[in-house]
């Protein structure tokens, strides 16, 4: 058989971080022409560990050969050079350029004048052999997610790449995506192209991988043939136990609706429509999940219900009183909390200090001080004891909240929107990005707002994380409500088509029959 | 491929002692830089500055001067600073104070019989309105439509000041004044009284209170607080139902109604009648004045008093042949070296032998 | 009578307008990489101060251009410096290159207020195109910097949109990480786009002292740069639209002028205050109605880039 044929090989790399090690002497080793996923969780390593391979991040020691030469990769052109190529999970792609001259950005021919007909007609090839539609002269931001990524493994084709490396790349797309995704993966290796696939989802390497490598903390732990293994050992390799226990939930006390929104649509960033006719209620003492794709109109829809940006028509009614198009401060008032998606650019001044971050909603209220007069000294009591209460660790109240970990900023945010009167909770993706240990904690308050009778709308692309904690859960997909299902009555499946477009049967609990 | 390159390495703050100490050596350097300005068309900087430190505070007179001078300026950079507490770009300030001198002239020449106690209360009053209407008129623009205020603002100033010209060269001159530019003088009621037998008016005591006021109420009041957020991170202010946009008018008509005032009190208490002179740039120093005390108003104040000194230090310095411009050359090069002692606070510059300096402190996962 | 008023307010229009389409395109240049430049008006001086320097020095113009082309590169390369290598807020250091340049330019031209200059740029009909009625008149009959913009305006589009320099300048200011990652080099586009930009705001201040009003003044350029600035807006960064810009303020300019020698009664300071007035209302109106076109301003503009 002779020895085996490896496009890259990693050796002993570490790399340090102040205060983590990102990569402790981590070996992989990839086979030309096969898929080779990288299984891990939130931090585990993966990202370092491909910017390392990608020339963004130098490691403190270790050694990186490609196809059996030891290189030194300096800059992500200098990988471009080796053929090494990254697509990252957020594109980059400059937006209103077109298809074609995001892919011939930085090169160096044709030095001056630029024809662009030869390059879409390149383009056009490798879109067809590789399976790739996307029109060359369209712009960017005119293209779906998924078009956007092919533009991007285009990219990288065109620059010769032939060691690919795929950030997360399910993640933004629907099923059928994911489908020809993986079609032209395989079309890719049957050429003798090498593929890197990073993902935390198991059936995807059961799927599509020929190797798996598994990270944990900074460390390989784990790698064999997929052949060989089953997605319940890699799950117990990847998480370092055995997964499974959802978290305690007693049955749910559910009330009147705190939250009502009928045949709402609303306009987005890019002036097209986001919501087209929502259909949705929230009781007091439920959680309703709403599951989806991410770019579907589930921030545009938190943030119409919180008074951040404006309905177009329909209503939301909050509590039985219509709240639709008032000020973010008469719905704050009317008792809506909000974590936002963006916790750092909307939901916190992260320069600003703890106490001034705790404050934001409360500082109107007469227990913050009389009159025009804030009270610092009740501020800081009232702070402490949220502090303390949701564990949010900090040196003291006088630290500016970007220095706080991305764990006990969301703590923090949890505390100051839980504090507050309440009667609805809008959690947009309240967990992404967070360790387990701070997910389980933002868990936990979920949870417990759900048993004071609080009702929540959480929006989140983990259905694991919906199944575990939702009493009902809807289908988002492009601005429209493909369905509710009642949380006994759940079926994987059926969720998965509906997060493609396709509309439920009327099932659910009857209450609502919206869609298509 | 080696060479050496200048490596700046970000540091989460500037140590204590060079936030101290920065704003002095940015005097320093900017000194060191006119030097090499006055020396290369044949003055003897040493000289020059001697002659500026002389005029301005050597003696009783000279410091005075330099307090009157002063006035002006902190009047129009606090209201510059609290515009830029809340990301607002008040370039205006320069056109603000002369429709506040405009509107307190009008008073002052429609009431020439009136007692102080009624004209000076409504000279200050119409002189902050005035102010505070230009400001006005670029705030609900930039408030509710986006439009770029510094833009705005700037224009304004050359508006005012033809309208100012206007009324010096028609309506308003005064028939006796040999053809000059200047209106008709204030009655003596109109004057604001002057302090320690000096020229030093009430105006320094308008100002020093407005700078005690602004403190205050960034600091302890609900409003203060609002536009801290706001000026911090805009999207939070609005998701926790902050009023930004009644927040944007209410600021640039306060920072207006400040440079207003410092007209009225420069029109009232020096000129004693409208003139085209009333200014050699007090607004555009207030820019510089505002960054220079890092917005915090007392800082400004005493800042203030080092611009004031500055000018003063000029025209003692025209003995010598050295021109106005000078100063406001030395004072474009003490901002220019402001924001450079304060990047390089942000930094560490590091001197590395290396082919390329690639971002070395990027993020880990999540 | 009528008609030959118009054609002479169009001209007048054209000359008067050039500064200001100068200034605009090297703005234009500076902000498509991603750099917000508010120091026009002090380059703007400083360009005029040492072109009108020079030529009265050496007598001669080539030398005047040149030494106000290198005067606002310098000073563009301050502001380049300033904000690219320190990372200093754009704003705040373009309005110090204002002030400083406002300063300087006072300071070196104190010896040179009412010193006459032997040579200026002289109208220079282009034969066979000065001879077509009204546009050979509007376009053909100024001086050889109005007729470099002809030439500037469309190369300035050519180079945008046609090349690859242009496609990389352009990235820079749309997204610099996207550029920076595909290897095109972001400091050095943004250094070279700043100091041209102050070249040409340069090359407009050295037409206001060497051709338009051939003489020094302190802060003679009266605000013409902040009206390049908000031109660029008008224009939503398309050379084309900023000359239409620059010619449609250069018209109110003119217009005022005209009006004053028909001795309307119409005070002149009311007059003065026209391009002023009338920059502002289209600086709202623009802003107002700009959600609804396609293009934007670069989306990178006023943030500095830091490689993480």
């Amino acid at each position: 058989m002779g020895t085996v044929d490896y496009a890259v090989e990693m050796r002993d790399i570490t790399k340090r971080f102040p205060g983590v090690i990102a990569s402790n002497h981590v070996n992989l080793a990839v086979r030309s022409g096969s898929i080779h996923a990288l299984l891990g969780e939130n931090g585990a390593g993966k990202s370092t560990l491909m910017n390392i391979l990608t020339g963004l991040l130098r490691p403190d020691s270790g050694e990186i050969c490609v196809r059996g030469e030891r290189v030194a990769l300096r800059s992500p052109a200098s990988a471009i050079g080796l053929g090494i190529g990254m697509v990252h999970q957020h594109f980059r792609l400059v937006q209103t350029f077109t298809v074609a001259e995001n892919i011939t950005l930085g090169m160096s021919r044709p030095r001056f004048a630029l024809d662009m007909a030869p390059i879409e007609r390149e383009v056009a090839k490798f879109s067809s052999e590789y399976g790739l539609a996307v029109n060359p002269r369209a712009k960017i931001w005119q293209l779906s997610v998924g078009e956007q990524q092919r533009v991007e493994i285009i990219k990288m084709l065109y620059r010769g790449v032939d060691v690919l490396i795929m950030d997360e790349p399910t993640a933004v797309l629907t099923p059928q995506e994911v489908r020809e995704l993986f079609e032209t993966l395989r079309r890719m290796t049957a050429d003798g192209k090498t593929i890197i696939f990073i993902t935390h989802k198991l059936d995807e390497v059961m799927e599509i991988s020929d190797r798996v490598t598994v990270l944990r903390a900074g460390q390989d732990v784990f790698s064999c043939d997929t052949g060989e293994t089953t997605s319940r050992e890699l799950a117990s390799k990847m998480v370092g136990r055995e997964i499974g226990q959802a978290p305690e939930r007693p049955p749910a006390a559910i009330g009147g609706p705190v939250l009502e929104v009928r045949g709402l649509t609303a306009i987005g960033d890019r002036r097209t429509t986001v919501l087209d006719g929502i259909d949705l209620d929230v009781r007091a003492g439920e959680i309703h999940g709403i599951a989806g794709v991410a770019g579907n109109g589930q921030r545009e829809l938190a943030e119409v219900i919180t008074g951040l940006r404006r309905a177009s028509s329909g209503f939301v009614r909050i509590c039985g009183a219509d709240m639709t198009n008032h000020t973010p401060r008469s719905i704050i008032e009317a008792g809506v909390s909000h974590i936002p998606e963006d916790r750092l650019g909307v939901g916190l001044a992260p320069n600003l200090n703890i106490t001034d971050n705790a404050i934001m909603k409360r500082y109107r209220c007469g227990e913050m001080g009389r009159g025009p007069i804030v009270d610092a000294a009740r501020a800081r009591t009232w702070t402490d004891g949220l502090v303390e209460r949701f564990n949010v660790k900090t040196p003291n109240l006088r630290t500016a909240v970007r220095l706080l970990s991305g764990g006990n900023s969301q703590r923090l945010l949890l505390a100051r929107e839980t504090s507050m009167e309440h009667r609805l909770v809008v959690a947009v993706h309240p967990t992404r990005g967070l360790d387990i240990g701070a997910t389980e904690a933002v868990h936990s308050i979920l949870l417990r707002e759900r048993e004071s009778g609080v009702g929540t709308l959480l929006i989140s692309e983990d259905l694991e994380e919906l199944i575990a904690l939702c009493d009902r859960i809807s289908v988002i997909c492009e601005g429209r409500i493909m369905g509710t299902v009642d949380r006994d009555q759940l079926n994987l499946e059926e969720i998965g088509m509906m997060m493609a477009g396709v509309a439920a049967e009327a099932k659910g609990d009857g209450h609502l029959e919206a869609g298509a | 491929m080696d060479t050496l390159r200048l490596v700046l390495e970000k540091r989460e703050a500037a140590s204590p002692f060079y936030r101290f100490l920065s704003p002095l050596l940015a005097i320093v350097m900017a000194l060191v830089l006119g030097a090499v300005f006055l020396a290369a068309s044949g003055f003897s900087p040493l000289k020059v500055y001697y002659y500026m430190w002389w005029g301005a505070f050597s003696d009783w007179y000279g410091i005075s001067e330099t307090l009157v001078t002063s006035i002006p300026i902190m009047l129009c950079a606090l209201g510059v600073a609290l515009a830029a507490k809340m990301l607002l770009w008040n370039v205006g300030a320069e056109g603000q104070f002369h429709m506040g001198a405009f509107a307190a002239a009008w008073v002052a020449l429609s009431m020439p019989s009136a007692p102080a106690w009624q004209v000076l209360p409504l000279m200050v009053l119409a002189g902050m309105a005035a102010g505070a209407v230009w400001a006005l008129l670029p705030a609900v623009p930039r408030a509710y439509l986006g439009v770029n205020e510094i833009i705005t603002t700037l224009l304004l100033n050359y508006v005012a000041i033809y309208w100012v010209e206007y009324l010096v060269h028609g309506p308003w001159r005064d028939p006796v004044s040999l053809n000059f530019p200047l209106s008709a003088p204030f009655s003596s009621a109109a004057r604001l009284p002057s302090l320690f037998g000096t020229r030093i008016h009430l105006g320094l005591v308008f100002a020093l209170v407005a700078a005690g006021l602004i403190r205050l109420v960034l600091g302890r009041s609900k409003w203060g607080y609002e536009v801290t957020v706001i000026g911090e991170n805009p999207r939070a202010a609005r998701y926790a139902g902050m009023n930004i946009e009644r927040n944007i008018v209410l600021t640039m008509c306060l920072a207006g109604a400040l440079a207003g005032l410092g007209g009225m009190a420069e029109v009232s208490a020096i000129a004693g009648r409208m003139t085209r002179q009333l200014s050699p740039g007090y607004g555009y120093s207030a820019i510089i004045v505002a960054w220079l005390g890092k917005l915090d108003p007392w800082a400004v104040a005493l800042v203030s008093v080092l611009f004031g000194g500055l000018l003063v230090g000029g025209y003692s310095a025209q003995v010598i042949g050295v021109s106005a411009a000078s100063v406001n050359m030395l004072q474009g090069l003490m901002l220019f070296c402001v924001l450079a002692t304060e990047a390089l606070g942000r930094y560490r510059v590091r001197v590395v032998h290396a082919v390329r300096a690639s971002g070395e402190e990027a993020g880990i996962d999540g | 009578m009528a008609d030959s008023m118009f054609v002479s307010i169009l001209s007048a229009a054209v000359s008067s307008g050039t500064p200001v389409l100068y200034a605009a395109l090297g703005e234009l240049v500076c902000e498509r990489s991603g750099v917000l430049n508010l120091g026009v008006e002090g380059m703007m001086l400083v360009g005029a101060v040492s072109g009108f320097l020079t030529a009265v020095r050496t007598g001669s113009l080539a030398a005047g251009v040149l030494a106000a082309l290198v005067a606002g590169g310098l000073m563009g390369l301050i502001h380049a410096f300033m904000t690219i290598t320190l990372r200093v807020n754009q704003v705040v250091s373009g309005l110090a290159l204002t002030l400083f340049g406002t300063g300087l330019s006072g300071y070196l031209g104190k010896s040179m207020i009412g010193v006459p200059l032997a040579v200026t740029f002289n109208q220079t009909p282009i034969p066979g195109l000065s001879g077509i009625p009204v546009i050979g008149t509007v376009l053909f009959k100024h001086d050889l910097l109005v007729y470099l913009t002809y030439i500037v305006v469309p190369f300035l589009w050519f180079y945008l949109y046609r090349t690859r320099p242009g496609l990389h300048l352009r990235s820079v200011g749309e997204s610099p990480e996207t550029a920076d990652a595909l290897g095109v080099n972001v400091f050095s586009i943004r250094y070279a786009s700043v100091t041209a930009g102050g070249m040409l705001a340069g090359l407009g201040g050295a037409y206001l002292s060497l051709a338009y009003a051939p003489s020094w003044l302190e802060n003679m350029t009266a605000g013409r740069g902040w009206i390049a600035v908000a031109l660029v807006i008008f224009a939503v960064w398309d050379p084309f639209r900023a000359m239409l810009g620059a010619y449609l303020f250069g018209g109110i300019d003119a217009l005022g002028f005209r009006i004053q020698v028909l001795g309307a009664k119409i005070p002149s300071f009311f007059l003065k205050m026209m391009p002023y007035v009338f920059t502002i209302a289209v600086l709202i109106i623009v802003t107002a109605t700009a959600s609804r076109r396609s293009s934007r301003a670069p989306e990178a503009l006023g943030l500095p880039y830091e490689r993480e």
